[in-house]
C-alpha cells in the first residue's frame, strides 16, 4: 500500500483525494489491512463462500408496471433538471 | 401531566386507552423534552408540528375506537430511514436537504399502527462508526456522565442520537438500524433495551443502504416489553426487499413469560478478551447467575471463529459500502461540486460531501474488490463468514441462547480511541459476529458500573427465534431492577 496504490483506488472510487493527504491514508488503510491479515492464520481452501445468509428464494411477479408516473417526485431532489432530464456536465467531446 | 416521559410505552398505551391523558399531552410533554435536552445533539432535524399534527389525528382514531397498536406513542427516528416529506441526511454532507417523497416499510408500519414521530436523530455518518463522532451535523453527546465528572461522553453508535433521545425521556422509543453493532453497543452505554431482529424481519426498503447484507433495523426503548411492542409493528415481510422474509411474525409480548426453566443457556469462552476490565466480568458472572436462579442451565460453548469476526466484517462492510454508496454522484440528489467534466464533477461531490471514516471504508471497500486482490481479501472474508455461521449453528445444537456482555467497555470520553481506527473498531468485538449470522440479538441494561455508567448484557438467539431472546432479556432485566436515571434527567415526581 503506497501513495500510487491510493491514488489509484481513489480515482477508481470517483473520490479526490489531494496529494498532500495520500501518504496519511496509505498508511491508514495499510495499518487496517494488516489487522485483517490474521485471518491468514485459518485455512479456508475447502470452505465455501458466504454471501448473504439470506436463504429465500427470489419470488416471481407479473412482469407489469406496479409503479411509476410519478416525474416530479423522481426529479424533486435533483440538483438540476430541465424538462424532465437530469442535466450533468458534457459528456460527448464535439468534433472540431 | 409532568410525569408523562417517564412512562413506558406500554404503560402510555395504557393510560390513553383510559383517557387519563392524550395523545396531543403526551406528545408535548416529549417535544417539551426534545427542547430541554437540545443540548445532546440527538435530533438533526425535529419535527414537532408534524408530530402535534400526527398525535390529534391519533386523538381522533382513539376518540372513534380506531386506536392502532402503538397510536400516539411519540417515536424519534435515526436519519437513516427515509421519511416522505421530512429531511433525510444519513448524517452526511451529501444528503443535506434530500427530502425524500417516500416512507420506508418500517417507517410506514409504525405509521399505519399510529405512531407519532417527534424527529430525526443523530448518527454516525451512513452509520460508519461506534461513537457517534462521524456525524457531519456534530457529536451526540451521552445523557450519562461519570460519578462526579463532567465530561461528555460518546452514547456509542452508530445509532446514537436515538439512544440518547431514548435515555434522556425525549423520545419512549426509537428505531436504529445496526450493521456490526450499532443498536446493541449504543443501548448498552446508555441504559436502554435494543434488539437486532433475525437478518430478513424487517424490510430495509427505504432504509438508506451501508452494507447490504449486514443491515438490520431493529427497535430501542427503556424496557424488553416495549422493544416487543414496537418489533410487532416495524416486522413483516415486504416485497420490496429481496431479502425480507415471508414469514408470520408472532406477538413477541407473548413470549415473556419470564419462564426460562431448562433453557439452556451458552457461555462462550472466546469472550474472555484480553483487556476486559474486571468488572465487565463480573457483571457476566452475575447474568449467569441470574438466569441459572431462574431455572436456566448455563452450558460452556466454544465459537472457535470468534477473533475473525472483526477482520472479516472489516473487508465485508466496506466492500458492500463502495458499492452501495457508488450512488451519491451528484446527479440524482443531494450534494452537487462542479468540475470541468462529468469525472471531475462526481470526484469532486464526492470528496466534498463525504467526511474522513466514509471515504476511508470506501477506498478499503474499493480496493478489496479491485483484480488481484478479490480472492485475498474478499473471497476470503466471505470464507471467514461461512465459518462463523457454522460456529454458531454447531452451538445452539447445546444451547437454546448465548448470553456475553454487550462490549467490551462502558460509554468513554469524546475524542478518546481516536488515534487508530483499528481502537475504535473493536467496540463492536462481541456483537458483529451475529450480523455476519444474520441471528436475532438484545442488549439489556444489566448494572452500573464503578464510575456511575450503564452496562448492557447481550443475549443471542437462533435465527427467527427473537421470543428466546426477548423472553431471557426479560428475565434478565427483571433480576437486574436497573432503575438508574441519567445524571441531570429529573426523577418522575
Amino acid at each position: 500500500m503506497d501513495t500510487n496504490t491510493v491514488r489509484k483506488i481513489a480515482h477508481l472510487a470517483r473520490l479526490a483525494v489531494p496529494e498532500n493527504e495520500l501518504e496519511k491514508r496509505a498508511s491508514e488503510i495499510a495499518g487496517i489491512l494488516k489487522w485483517i491479515e490474521q485471518m491468514d492464520e485459518v485455512n479456508t481452501d475447502n470452505v465455501e463462500p458466504l454471501a448473504n445468509v439470506a436463504n429465500i428464494e427470489l419470488t416471481l411477479r407479473p412482469d407489469a408496471v406496479t409503479d411509476g408516473d410519478c416525474q416530479d417526485k423522481v426529479l424533486a431532489n435533483a440538483p438540476e433538471s430541465v424538462q424532465g432530464y437530469y442535466v450533468v456536465p458534457k459528456v460527448v467531446e464535439q468534433e472540431s | 401531566m409532568t410525569n408523562l416521559t417517564h412512562l413506558t410505552i406500554a404503560q402510555a398505551l395504557d393510560g390513553l386507552q383510559k383517557k387519563d391523558f392524550t395523545a396531543t399531552e403526551l406528545t408535548q410533554a416529549h417535544i417539551g423534552a426534545m427542547e430541554q435536552t437540545r443540548g445532546l445533539n440527538a435530533y438533526i432535524t425535529e419535527t414537532p408540528d408534524l408530530a402535534l399534527k400526527q398525535a390529534a389525528e391519533s386523538d381522533k382514531r382513539r376518540a372513534t375506537g380506531k386506536a392502532g397498536t402503538l397510536d400516539g406513542i411519540p417515536l424519534a427516528i435515526k436519519d437513516l430511514f427515509c421519511t416522505d416529506g421530512v429531511q433525510t441526511t444519513a448524517a452526511s454532507h451529501i444528503l443535506e436537504g434530500f427530502i425524500p417523497r417516500y416512507e420506508s416499510t418500517v417507517t410506514a408500519n409504525l405509521l399505519r399502527d399510529g405512531a407519532v414521530f417527534l424527529g430525526k436523530t443523530n448518527l454516525d455518518e451512513f452509520a460508519m462508526g461506534s461513537s457517534n463522532m462521524t456525524s457531519y451535523f456534530g457529536n451526540v453527546i451521552n445523557p450519562w456522565k461519570r460519578t462526579g465528572d463532567d465530561t461528555d461522553l460518546v452514547p456509542g453508535g452508530s445509532s446514537g442520537g436515538s439512544v440518547a433521545a431514548v435515555a434522556a425521556r425525549a423520545a419512549m422509543g426509537a428505531t436504529g438500524t445496526d450493521t456490526g453493532g450499532s443498536i446493541r453497543q449504543p443501548a448498552g452505554f446508555t441504559g436502554i433495551v435494543g434488539l437486532k431482529p433475525t437478518y430478513g424481519r424487517c424490510s430495509r426498503w427505504g432504509v438508506v443502504a451501508f452494507a447490504s447484507s449486514l443491515d438490520h433495523p431493529g427497535p430501542f426503548a427503556r424496557t424488553v416489553k416495549d422493544t416487543a411492542l414496537l418489533l410487532n409493528s416495524m416486522a413483516g415481510y415486504d416485497p420490496k426487499d429481496s431479502t425480507s422474509a415471508n414469514l408470520p411474525v408472532p406477538d413477541y409480548t407473548k413470549a415473556l413469560s419470564g419462564d426460562i426453566r431448562g433453557l439452556r443457556i451458552g457461555i462462550p469462552k472466546e469472550y474472555r478478551v484480553d483487556g476486559m476490565p474486571d468488572e465487565i466480568e463480573k457483571l457476566w458472572q452475575k447474568g449467569i447467575e441470574w438466569l441459572k436462579a431462574a431455572g436456566a442451565v448455563p452450558v460452556e460453548i466454544s465459537l472457535p471463529h470468534t477473533k475473525y469476526a472483526l477482520p472479516a466484517y472489516y473487508i465485508i462492510a466496506p466492500a458492500e459500502a463502495s458499492s452501495n454508496l457508488a450512488r451519491y454522484d451528484g446527479v440524482r440528489y443531494g450534494l452537487r461540486v462542479e468540475g470541468d467534466n462529468l469525472t471531475e464533477m462526481y470526484e469532486h461531490t464526492r470528496a466534498k460531501g463525504f467526511g474522513s471514516e466514509v471515504k476511508r471504508r470506501i477506498m478499503i471497500g474499493t480496493y478489496v474488490l479491485s483484480a488481484g486482490y478479490y480472492d485475498a481479501f474478499y473471497v476470503k472474508a466471505q470464507k471467514m463468514r461461512r465459518l462463523i455461521t457454522e460456529d454458531f449453528t454447531k452451538a445452539f445444537e447445546v444451547c437454546d441462547a448465548i448470553l456475553t456482555p454487550t462490549a467490551p467497555s462502558e460509554a468513554f470520553a469524546i475524542g478518546e480511541k481516536q488515534d487508530d481506527p483499528v481502537t475504535m473498531y473493536l467496540n463492536d468485538v462481541f456483537t458483529v459476529a451475529s450480523n455476519l449470522a444474520g441471528i436475532p440479538a438484545i442488549s439489556v441494561p444489566a448494572g452500573l458500573g464503578a464510575q456511575g455508567l450503564p452496562l448492557g448484557l447481550q443475549i443471542m438467539g437462533r435465527m427467527w427465534d427473537e421470543e428466546t431472546v426477548l423472553r431471557v432479556g426479560a428475565v434478565l432485566e427483571n433480576a437486574a431492577g436497573f432503575s438508574a436515571l441519567p445524571q441531570g434527567i429529573a426523577k418522575a415526581a
